[in-house]
């Protein structure tokens, strides 16, 4: 990517590999949460947005998480991305805890994992050109100095994002890009920052389809290319499957893990009632496929409020496999059933 | 999907929409046309979507259809005609306010995007649908009477009337707002329904609640439906027939499985090959390079063409209008504006014939 | 007024220039503000400044070599006219430019930092708020018998910036909350730079209006401290024009009117152009105020 500047200086405790390759894909995750939480204090009680999930992304590896709006989501995402403190457990870079971080570890953290945000209408600020929201980092970290680096930095990014010819966009303001384009800017800023890993936020949810997909296949290039772990979060279990299909799903719901998995499996092997729901529920782009299509109904449509949790299983009062006296009583823990698949649910059977 | 209603179409389409131009006033002297020469019949009991990207037109379009676009905008050109309920035809284009006013929510209402902004939010939802009955009804009713139907109506979309009806918009949830919406929309028993984005915004599960809905509904109540969408799946479940839009023209147009399986327009084929199934195995959605011309810069030929795969130097001169490809009634007819519609088919699909 | 953000981008300067160039009310204003500041700043130049006090020609009547009569010592009241309008214009863009800048610095360090140092700014705010400016003045003249108008600016600023300063600093406030904030601080680029590069560019619009506003206010306040005698009388002075026509009873003699309605209706010709054209801003650069 960009060549002139020198690789920056992890955290001395974790020496930084040369080159992030597909060699060490299979590695030890870069960033790990440990039994993280986030309670928000509200004057309705306290609501647990997030209860405690452990997850890993990997150099190169894609980790989608899905589920409703609510479901804890986009806070996790927040608190992988150091954006928010978690409440309990902790968030691991490079297997060291961030709370433990000096101010030379944090700014190397800080630098290694991006966020994407999900409105690219708003992450760009409207008075600064596409040059120097993308610079501003660059130069302030010395990842390239003079002005004939740093131009030739920016333009390097643009390419990389596919947003060319890369000239005529440099010195252009958010305004006169459209929504794609504004996101890809924000992509290129991110990895202006050379990242280990990206989170990106429903990063393509408010985009068109087509552009949608072209967008994904840019980030999918910078996966397979530059080795860039993704934390992807969506609603869209299509994108989820497009984009993590080498990669894992985790399904929320409120607050927590119920399922997880490779991908292909999750998607077309459903364990758990909720992701089963949640696949069966898509409209499909086929009409023939729309009226074939199983679809499992739900016992009630609405999701209970957050400060007041039902006994038991959170999905119970849903779940059509509900089973009285085991569902709501014990809540089912998150347990591996093969095929390094994770499931909470009572009633749900194990692979087969 | 939906077995078709008992259709009157012997007695033509309700809705005729012909030639019909949407523009903009943008300044002065200056306007905008943002939908050109749109053409299509929509007989009792259709459900039509209109699809196409952001900025097509699509929601202009379906505003215009009612008159209510915003004040700078105008239906400029066309006809507009609707078989009323009593059996006569109007221009809805020429309507007087009054009769325009009757027309609405008697005849045909419109469920906007964005549930939470069409719910005025300091009024309970029983206000709303007081005021709506009020407003658009002939004749006086007692209040008790009204909040009685009010509640089979939403009892209709599976809401509980006595937790809805004396509650503020904000303490619903997305979904049940929508429900709420719709059921408003159909208080007058319009024979025509429009949607605009009916689930966008809304989580997969609730927006799975609001198709099987408005499906239960169109099977009990027999109105038709243009629904405005992004979303093709929404289309290829909710909808009969579907009309694509580009650059404020439609571009094709035909029955759900034409488009699904036989597209004959580049543009609808590149749409959908770019939302894959999500069961089954990976199917590697094709990109659709570039964005859609401005509606002020229209290149000179087929509006399409710069993105088009198969461009020809035809394409850049003359602009293609909608030709039938495959004649049938109830408008039901296959048709696109592609110079090489008649070449082999473009579906993306297989395995469908 | 709203955050000013959604203004296009054309430059923070291009943005000004169209929203001034954009509505009639706008070229109004910026004619006349011009007009008021050829006439004070170039007509010096074309004038003869040689205006000796004549006792002959006391009050004397408009006449084509004295085009506004003459005042009580017989002088030129035109030249003096002309003289007059430097010191208060130079008062009034000084004292604003404080203003503005101690508001913006404080303001938005105190919306950006929050904490302690914020407490403290809005405490400071308020002790600066009680302070009454004229009693503040009459100390200052008592004392000083300063005649500099530097000094008179710097008086003017550094006691009229808290309320400039609580408007900034909400906007900072919600402004700080946005995404493109929040994306600089993932790219770790120091919270001086986020605040004065990313954040208040963004309200460049907003504080440049409230910069004019602060120069019609700090002219009322210039003016007015002359006419009630605070400031010694040196040079020729539009506010010091009207405080002579006051104390030498020229509201009583019909021949002494321009003597005092001249300089009136110059620092109100300069004040109603500078508010036409704030006007004209404010409409373009509040998306809620811009006519559609």
């Amino acid at each position: 990517m960009i060549e002139q500047p020198p690789r920056r200086s992890r955290p001395a405790t974790s020496p930084a590999p040369e080159r992030r390759g597909p060699a060490d894909r299979a590695g030890p995750p870069v960033l790990s949460l440990r039994g993280a939480r986030q309670v928000f204090s509200t004057p309705r009680g306290d609501v647990p947005a997030v209860a405690g999930v452990d997850l890993d992304v990997r150099p190169g590896q894609v980790l989608c998480l899905v589920g409703e709006s609510g479901c804890g989501k986009t806070t996790t995402a927040r608190m992988a991305a150091g954006l928010a403190e978690p409440t309990g457990g902790e968030v691991l870079y490079r297997g060291a805890g961030l709370r433990g971080f000096g101010k030379q570890e944090r700014a190397g953290f800080r630098r290694a994992v991006q966020y994407i945000h999900q409105d690219p209408y708003a992450s760009l600020n409207p008075v600064r050109t596409v040059y120097s929201t993308l610079t501003a980092g660059l130069r302030r970290h010395g990842l390239a100095k003079g002005r004939e680096q740093v131009r030739r930095a920016a333009i390097e990014l643009l390419e990389r994002v596919d947003l060319t010819p890369a000239e005529d966009h440099l010195d252009k303001y958010p305004h006169q890009l459209s929504g794609g384009q504004r996101q890809r800017v924000a992509v290129a800023r991110a990895l202006a920052m050379d990242p280990e890993v990206i989170i990106a936020d429903e990063s393509t949810s408010m985009l068109d389809v087509s552009i949608r997909v072209s967008l994904l296949n840019t980030l999918g290039a910078l996966r397979d290319d530059l080795g860039v772990g993704f934390c992807f979060i969506t609603h869209d279990l299509a994108v989820a499957k497009y984009f993590a299909w080498d990669g894992e799903i985790a399904v929320m719901y409120l607050g927590k893990v119920v399922e997880q998995g490779p991908t292909p499996d999750v998607i077309n092997d459903p364990r758990h009632p909720y992701t089963r729901a949640l696949v069966s529920a898509v409209c499909e782009p086929d009409p023939d496929l729309a009226r074939t299509k199983e679809r499992v109904r739900l016992r009630s449509a609405d999701i209970p409020d957050l400060t007041d949790l039902p006994s038991g299983c959170d999905f119970h009062p849903r779940c059509p496999l509900y089973e009285q006296g085991r569902c709501d009583t014990e809540r089912p823990p998150l347990v591996e059933t093969g095929g390094r698949r994770l499931l909470a649910c009572h009633v749900a059977d194990g692979p087969g | 999907m939906t077995p078709k209603p008992p259709g009157r179409a012997a007695d033509g389409p309700l809705l005729s929409v012909r030639g019909v131009d949407v523009g903009y006033r943008t300044g002065r002297r200056t306007r905008l046309t943002a939908v050109h020469d749109v053409s299509f019949d929509l007989y009792p009991g259709q459900s039509m979507a209109l699809v196409g990207e952001s900025g097509c037109g699509k929601t202009t379009l379906g505003l215009g259809l009612l008159r209510l676009l915003p004040r700078t905008g105008t239906v400029s050109a066309g006809q507009v005609l609707f078989r009323r309920k009593r059996g006569d035809e109007v221009d809805v284009r020429t309507l007087a306010e009054e009769d325009l006013r009757r027309f609405r929510w008697n005849e045909a209402a419109m469920v906007f995007q964005g549930a939470m902004n069409a719910f005025n939010p300091v009024l309970r939802v029983e206000e709303h649908f007081l005021d709506t009955f009020r407003a658009h009804e002939h004749t006086r009713r007692p209040r008790a009477e009204l909040l009685e139907e009010s509640a089979e109506l939403l009892e209709m979309v599976r809401l509980d009337p006595a937790r809805v009806l004396p509650s503020h918009p904000h303490e619903l949830s997305g979904g049940m707002r929508q429900r709420a919406l719709i059921a408003l929309a159909l208080a007058l028993r319009p024979q025509l329904l429009i949607l605009d984005e009916p689930t966008t915004a809304l989580d997969v599960l609730t927006q799975r609640s609001v198709v099987e809905q408005l499906t239960e509904l169109r099977e009990r109540l027999s109105f038709s439906m243009v629904f405005i969408t992004h979303d093709l799946g929404l289309a290829a479940e909710l909808a009969d027939r579907v009309g694509t839009m580009y650059a404020g023209r439609l571009i094709e147009t035909g029955t759900t499985r034409d488009l699904f399986h036989r597209a004959r327009h580049p543009y609808t084929s590149a749409l959908i090959g770019s939302v894959p199934p999500v069961v089954g195995d990976l199917h590697v959605p094709e990109p659709l390079p570039g964005g859609p011309p401005g509606i002020d810069e229209l290149p000179p030929g087929c509006p399409f063409a710069p993105r088009c795969p198969r461009v020809t130097e035809e394409c850049t001169a003359t602009r293609p209008e909608l030709r039938v490809l495959h004649p049938r009634d109830e408008g039901l007819s296959h048709a696109a504006a592609c110079l090489h519609a008649d070449g082999a088919e473009l579906s993306t699909r297989g395995g469908h014939p | 007024m709203a955050v000013t953000t959604s203004a296009p981008a054309a430059g923070v300067w291009g943005t000004i220039a169209r929203g001034l160039t954009r509505t009639t009310s706008g070229i109004v204003g910026l004619c006349l503000v011009l007009s008021v500041l050829a006439f004070a700043f170039v007509g010096p130049y074309l004038v003869d400044p040689y205006n000796p006090t004549d006792t002959t020609a006391i009050w004397g009547p408009i006449s084509s070599e004295h085009w506004l009569g003459t005042n009580h010592e017989g002088k030129d009241t035109f030249v003096q006219l002309v003289m007059g309008g430097r010191e208060p214009i130079w008062v009034g863009v000084v004292a604003a430019l404080i203003t503005v800048a101690i508001a913006v610095v404080l303001g938005g360090i105190a919306g950006y930092v929050r904490g302690r140092i914020d407490h403290f700014l809005l405490q400071l705010t308020d002790i600066t708020m009680t302070i009454p400016f004229i009693v503040l003045m009459l100390v200052v003249a008592s004392f000083y018998r300063t005649s500099s108008p530097l000094v008179v600016s710097f008086i003017i600023g550094l006691v009229t910036w808290p309320f400039l300063m609580r408007s900034i600093r909400a906007q900072v406030l919600t402004l700080k909350e946005r995404e493109f904030v929040e994306a600089a601080r993932l790219q770790d680029l120091g919270t001086a730079r986020i605040l004065f590069v990313e954040v208040l560019p963004n309200m460049a619009g907003y504080i440049f209006i409230n910069f004019i506003i602060a120069i019609t206010n700090a002219i009322y306040a210039v003016v007015g401290m002359y006419l009630l005698g605070l400031l010694p009388s040196t040079a020729d002075n539009w506010g010091l024009m009207i405080q002579q026509a006051w104390d030498n009873n020229a509201f009583l003699l019909p021949s002494a009117a321009p003597f005092l309605i001249a300089p009136m209706v110059m620092i109100m010709l300069f004040q109603i152009g500078l508010v036409t054209m704030t006007r004209s801003l404010e409409q373009t650069l509040d998306p809620r105020l811009r006519d559609r």
